[in-house]
């Protein structure tokens, strides 16, 4: 027997792997194609809607209607000025109060009812907490008007008071009632269920041998959280904390209820007017003409891609820090 | 146990500071570093320990003292308790619900079960390392090493960078990383990862190591290696290893304890000098086991 080298083979083709589903799988993926699709479309139909609906607004104001601050129906033939520039900026104060207040109070809930409470309370913390999750926002409106607007407005007071200095704290005249900073306050009451439970299910998750890792180090708890649980649990939070944004960007009649709607920017979140595109559309939806409801359209079509671009840039953002800890 | 004196024992258990009880720690180390003294570490004693969780009895009555400075290898099948009674050795066992235990663990004499004893405190003197690596992968490898101090708020007598030098050369890895230092630790092999998690344990200077397993999710080659780091850190510590790898004990271990469990709950069977365990084990058990008739 013979060795010789190997003559040089040909590389092959490289085979197409096949497989043939059953028809019943066919079938099942078929629904699920449908089903999801679905989502997607109503979406985009909204989208279109929107924008169809809106466009006679943003042809006649062009970008004015983002840019200017001013929002008057025409009378008998005068121009209208349409301009919801001071609705997006107090929207995002709004939202940005809501998150400043209602993410901290949200983490620190979670992490209690993870590692800290015991057992029964623990169930009947988490039970309650969900089920403010689908509490009517009228009802949080009502209470926020009736009872938590006198209290809040003491906290303005005492904020404005010592913090003062920092301009988003000033305060031109004192007027601390239905202000930015008190929807702010009950929106953040607001999105607490959804990202406390958000973060609870992620903090949750920790893996538990890096728990002990931490634990046989001689760690504490509270060392422990922040060396294993926050970093692993970072981009959960966050992704709570959008999901509570997406409420807060959109939420209507609470933030109705207890805010002072004025065409005007205001960045002082104690000064009692603000706006709110949400519930700024449902002010003026009874009474609008025909033109300023469809500027009123074009108004929800905004909200509806501030959403979407705030999503997007917050998914990024999470992907650009968060890429540890997993 | 009768090498480490009583006046040792009441420094290291009283002192409140950390800092002073690590430092005074190394001092200790330090003047027993001299030629011809005593073994290092410190002696551990565990006292008819039982071990529950919920109703199931898993392990029942085990003595077993360990000697300062020996590496005690902990045998058995599955299901034996070993494991579990690793854990109690340095309060891990109570982290699982409905775990409960009886019994005392002494170390340097005393109780680390007592009431008003600082768990956190015991953990820094029993390290322990796990069968499966655990860095902290949000961490880098650097800051592996010195998570203990920073988890227990505690200050090294040494440089951060002399520190984890020295722990990465006792635990076999400061030629492989000494250059990447900042990368994450999650880029290790899951080898290098156990030796980084070995390191990691060293920086707080514990003076007992347990290993639960530390091998069982690593390639031979890895393996051998981390016996290396382990006949090593036998010079400064005390040892306790679980293994399921009979081999390994032979290799690394001064005494082997065997554990079984008859369908009841675990106990120790037999514990003598290795050597002796595997050639001449007084019980049948132990030596149906060593000899691979079962388990």
């Amino acid at each position: 027997m013979t060795f010789t080298a190997n003559p040089p083979k040909a590389i092959p083709e490289k085979r197409q792997i096949t497989t043939k589903p059953r028809v019943s799988d066919k079938i099942f993926r078929g629904v699920l194609t449908v089903m999801s699709m679905s989502s997607l479309l109503i979406l985009t139909l909204i989208g279109l809607f929107l924008s169809l609906r809106g466009f006679q607004a943003f042809q006649t104001q062009g970008i004015g209607f983002i840019t200017k601050v001013d929002w008057t129906a025409g009378v008998d033939g005068s121009p209208d000025t349409f301009g919801l520039g001071a609705m997006i900026i107090g929207t995002l104060i709004i939202s940005a109060t809501a998150l400043f207040v209602g993410v901290p109070l949200s983490v620190l809930t979670a992490l209690f009812l993870t590692f800290y409470a015991p057992e029964r309370l623990k169930r009947a913390l988490v039970t309650l907490v969900d089920l403010m999750a689908s509490f009517p926002s009228i009802l949080f409106g009502l209470w926020g008007f009736i009872v938590l607007m006198p209290m809040a407005e003491y906290w303005a007071q005492l904020i404005h008071k010592y913090l003062g200095w920092i301009p988003i704290f000033g305060m031109p005249s004192p007027a601390y009632t239905r202000s930015p900073f008190i929807a702010g306050l009950v929106l953040a009451i607001m999105i607490i269920p959804i990202v406390t439970s958000v973060s609870r299910e992620i903090f949750n998750q920790t893996p538990l041998d890096r728990i002990q890792a931490a634990y046989a180090l001689g760690a504490t708890r509270w060392a422990m959280i922040k060396a294993v649980v926050l970093p692993f649990g970072a981009s959960g939070v966050v992704g709570g904390a959008m999901l509570g944004l997406g409420r807060a960007l959109g939420e209507t009649v609470a933030v109705y209820s207890v805010l002072n709607i004025v065409f005007k920017v205001n960045f002082q979140v104690l000064y009692g007017f603000g706006g709110n595109i949400a519930s700024m559309i449902v002010g003026k939806w009874g009474e609008a003409s025909l033109t300023e409801s469809k500027a009123l359209l074009a108004a929800g079509f905004v909200l509806f891609v501030m959403t979407l671009v705030v999503n997007l840039l917050a998914n990024f953002i999470v992907r650009r820090t968060v890429k540890t800890g997993k | 146990m009768s090498n480490v004196s009583d006046d040792n024992n009441g420094e290291d258990m009283s002192t409140t500071s950390a800092t002073n009880s690590l430092s005074s720690v190394a001092a200790q180390h330090a003047a027993q570093r001299q030629p011809g003294t005593a073994p290092l570490g410190s002696g551990l004693e565990a006292r008819e320990i039982h071990a529950w969780f919920g109703k199931h009895h898993a392990l029942a009555d085990v003595s077993l003292d360990f000697a300062a400075g020996t590496v005690t290898a902990l045998i058995g099948p599955s299901g034996c308790g070993k494991s579990t009674f690793i854990r109690t050795l340095n309060r891990m066992h109570e982290f699982i619900p409905s775990a409960a235990m009886a019994g005392e663990v002494l170390l340097d004499g005393k109780d680390i079960y007592q009431p008003g004893v600082d768990v956190t405190k015991i953990r820094l003197q029993i390290g322990m390392v796990f069968q499966k690596p655990n860095p902290f992968p949000s961490m880098t490898i650097g800051q592996n090493v010195l998570s203990g101090l920073k988890l227990a708020q505690i200050k090294s007598p040494k440089s951060n960078d002399d520190l984890l030098e020295e722990c990465l050369t006792r635990a076999g890895l400061w030629s492989e990383v000494k250059d990447r230092l900042g990368a994450h630790a999650g880029g290790l092999s899951g080898g290098q990862q156990q030796r980084l998690c070995i390191a990691r344990s060293l920086a707080v200077n514990p003076k007992v190591l347990l290993m639960d397993e530390p091998c069982s999710a690593l390639d031979p080659g890895s393996t051998l290696r981390i016996e290396d780091t382990i006949g090593q850190l036998a010079k400064t510590m005390t040892i306790i290893i679980v293994t399921h790898n009979m081999q390994q004990a032979a290799r690394v271990s001064d005494y082997t304890a065997f554990f079984l469990s008859d369908g009841g709950p675990g106990s120790m069977i037999e514990v003598g000098p290795t050597n002796e365990i595997f050639s001449r084990p007084k019980d049948e058990r132990t030596e149906n086991y060593v000899s691979g008739r079962f388990g």
